[in-house]
């Protein structure tokens, strides 16, 4: 039985300079590549295959079998590009990795290089993190100088180049689609599939794009085993991972888990929702995956738990929301950011989420009329699956569920305005006047 | 947002400002965009870092830097504009010198998000997208920016401003208003947007060492751990590196 927590990302993240070759050394940094470097590409494949792992991201992909995809008899060069572009509402783990210890990222970079037979990585970073960009760029020129990067890396004859390159803002780019489209210096639209990157990716080329997570999971498995990972987490869901918890709780924050953990046990760990309040739902792993309720905390929060719930375990982002919390208003807004986010390729995706805007902005307000209700799920029906990629789906995904579990609060406003259903000063974290007929 | 029937209606769409010719535009960058481009298996990869460059030395996307970056990658201006007005860190009015972000995504609206956009708009009297007559301070409403267990956020120049309240808003508006040396939560010192604009498209400022390793909440599940002696199987509980902070400081008012 493993212990509760199991800080293995995490581990080194309140050491001094902790961001630096230098610390990251001290704690056995870079040996996992010095051991990979000794193993055939191929070995080095497997032993990620067997472990378990799948990606981290949100879809939950066997990462071994994704590296295996990429077809050794391709003439082209050979492409990874680290999905770094968090922006997934809730979503706060792969920023903090990457602040605290980019090398962890960079030497999973240089591993997983070498098993796919990569000369060439890429870490897409979302434009808006300055200081994240700092430490994954200065990580980068360490590791050059050390000898980590470059050509004929300890002397194995490998060689490797890390470009770090950072977008400039938008929530599609973490498409992995987009992303390439992005990164090849267009407008982030999603590509149809077939066929899939890793045959024809990034310059048409064969790509692998992974999560930031899952690619600093890469080190600790090649150092440790894949049997000390998979000794981790549950039978289908294997190893550790991070669960963000934020919102209405006590002491928000990361915390590393095996797999399965649930969330009244990382509730309890959080201190509990903030005091003389309820749970009222919740998002396992981010906006896009649909929320839950109190009657889900003993679900195992593992990708077969969340899926058996009818919800997805995404990216393992916590969003706790209590009982002062219109369920309208957090619709509203989410959706409002995938309106802002859609990229406008598709039209249900485009047009449907401006109409879901303007619609359920009547339900806040007070003044939808009856038959509102059908009419936005009809519209939702004709916006899932529609489209290039899942960004409708997950809009439609937060309007689904949001109706499923609370309709009753729907309904209500088709007379009473959100606001004054549920007064929004109380959902603050600090103290707001409860001023007549402010909103805001 | 409201008050508008089904209808289409853009108003944050626009073309570029091509009235406003004005450029620093030289030499120097032109070298700097070429090895951007050469940075890359294919040049026109470097556009992204390229446009954050022209931000940079031009205080926008400016008319000049799409012709540069055409010039240079040998596209069109009509694809570099394309680009340019896709995403949303290209301005294509000039930004402030320090270009203010409040979270008004779902979770941090709820935790005060909304109150902060609030305080902000009427301490500076300005609205959403415009900047202050002296052009010290612009303002923007921002996207989930990946710091939600420190919501409600802000952040000035895209470094993290985390736990905020209306009162360390307005503090924070009036230092950055008043010149005085403001730190980022977690990350360096507040430089400018045209310089922290330099360091995304690609060309260090040395501050990466500023700053702490990890906030508080990052910090959480591994003070917990250390604290109940919990590990990975086969790890040596960590000893702890700093003192843990009475239980509850963290939490909501």
């Amino acid at each position: 039985m493993t212990d509760v927590l199991t800080p293995v990302l995490t581990k080194n993240w309140a050491d001094a300079k902790s961001w630096t070759l230098d610390a990251y050394s001290k704690t056995g940094g870079y040996d996992a590549l010095r051991k990979a470097l000794t193993m055939t590409p191929d070995e080095v494949t497997t032993e990620v295959k067997d472990s378990g792992l799948r990606g981290r991201g949100g879809a939950g992909f066997p990462t071994g079998m994704k590296w295996s995809f990429v077809p050794k008899d391709n003439p082209n060069p050979k492409y990874l590009v680290v999905n770094a572009d968090e922006s997934e509402p809730g979503t706060c783990k792969d920023i903090p990795l990457m602040m605290a210890t980019p090398h962890t990222l960079v030497e999973g970079v240089i591993i997983s290089s070498y098993a796919i037979g990569v000369h060439t990585a890429f870490i897409y970073v979302r434009g808006e993190v300055l200081h994240v960009i700092r430490r994954v760029q200065q990580a980068v020129q360490q590791a050059r100088d050390a000898g980590y990067l470059g050509t004929n890396i300890l002397g194995s004859g490998f060689d490797l180049e890390v470009v770090v390159h950072a977008g400039a803002g938008a929530y599609i780019c973490g498409e992995e689609t987009a992303l390439l489209d992005s990164l090849e210096g267009r407008r982030g639209q999603p590509r149809l599939r077939p066929p899939f990157p890793a045959v024809a990716g990034l310059y048409a080329s064969p790509t692998v794009i992974n999560n930031v997570e899952t690619i600093a999971s890469v080190p600790s498995i090649l150092a440790n085993g894949k049997d000390w990972f998979g000794s981790m987490g549950t039978e289908k869901s294997k190893g550790f991972t991070l669960y963000s918890l934020s919102g209405h709780v006590k002491n928000a924050g990361q915390f590393e888990a095996p797999l399965g953990i649930t969330l009244r046990e990382l509730l309890e760990l959080a201190g509990g929702v903030r005091d003389g309040h309820e749970l009222k739902f919740f998002t396992p792993g981010g906006s896009s995956t649909p929320i839950l309720t109190a009657e889900h905390l003993d679900l195992p929060l593992d990708y077969e738990g969340m899926a058996g719930a009818g919800s997805m375990l995404g990216t393992k982002a916590l969003q706790i929301f209590d009982d002062t919390v219109s369920v309208v208003r957090t619709t509203l807004r989410w959706i409002e950011f995938y309106k802002h986010e859609s990229c406008g390729k598709c039209t249900p995706c485009r047009e449907g989420n401006w109409w879901l805007v303007q619609m359920l902005t009547k339900f806040e307000a007070g003044k939808a009329r009856e038959g509102d209700l059908e009419k936005m799920l009809d519209l939702c029906d004709n916006m899932g699956g529609k489209s290039f990629c899942a960004l409708a789906d997950g809009a439609v995904a937060c309007v689904t569920s949001a109706v499923k579990y609370f309709r009753s609060e729907f309904e209500a406003g088709y007379k009473t305005p959100a606001w004054e259903l549920l007064p929004y000063e109380n959902s603050a974290r600090f103290s707001v006047p409860a001023t007549t007929g402010a909103h805001a | 947002m409201s008050g508008h029937e089904f209808e289409s209606y853009f108003p944050e769409s626009g073309s570029v400002d091509l009235a406003d010719r004005s450029t620093s535009i030289d030499e120097t960058t032109y070298a700097e965009l070429r090895e951007l481009a050469s940075r890359y298996p294919q040049p026109r990869s470097a556009l992204l870092p390229m446009l954050h460059l022209v931000q940079s030395v031009d205080g926008r996307i400016s008319p000049k830097g799409i012709e540069a970056c055409a010039e240079v990658l040998g596209i069109t201006t009509a694809q570099v504009s394309g680009v340019a007005t896709f995403y949303t860190m290209y301005k294509r009015r000039p930004a402030g010198q320090y270009h203010v972000g409040v979270c008004t995504t779902a979770l941090c609206a709820v935790m005060g998000g909304d109150v902060l956009l609030d305080t902000c708009t009427k301490h500076l009297g300005i609205g959403v997208d415009e900047t202050t007559p002296d052009g010290s301070i612009s303002l923007e409403r921002i996207e989930c920016n990946a710091a939600c267990d420190f919501a409600p956020v802000m952040m000035v120049n895209w470094e993290f401003m985390d736990d905020m309240t209306p009162e360390k808003a307005i503090a924070l508006l009036d230092d950055l208003k008043a010149g005085q040396e403001v730190h980022s939560t977690r990350g360096a010192r507040i430089t400018s947007w045209r310089e922290a604009e330099r360091v995304i498209a690609g060309f260090p400022d040395g501050l990466a060492d500023e700053g702490p390793s990890a906030g508080e909440q990052s910090l959480l599940g591994l003070r917990i751990a250390a604290e109940k002696g919990w590990t990975a199987p086969g790890g040596e509980p960590k000893k702890r590196t700093r003192a843990k902070k009475p239980a509850g400081e963290e939490s909501a008012k």
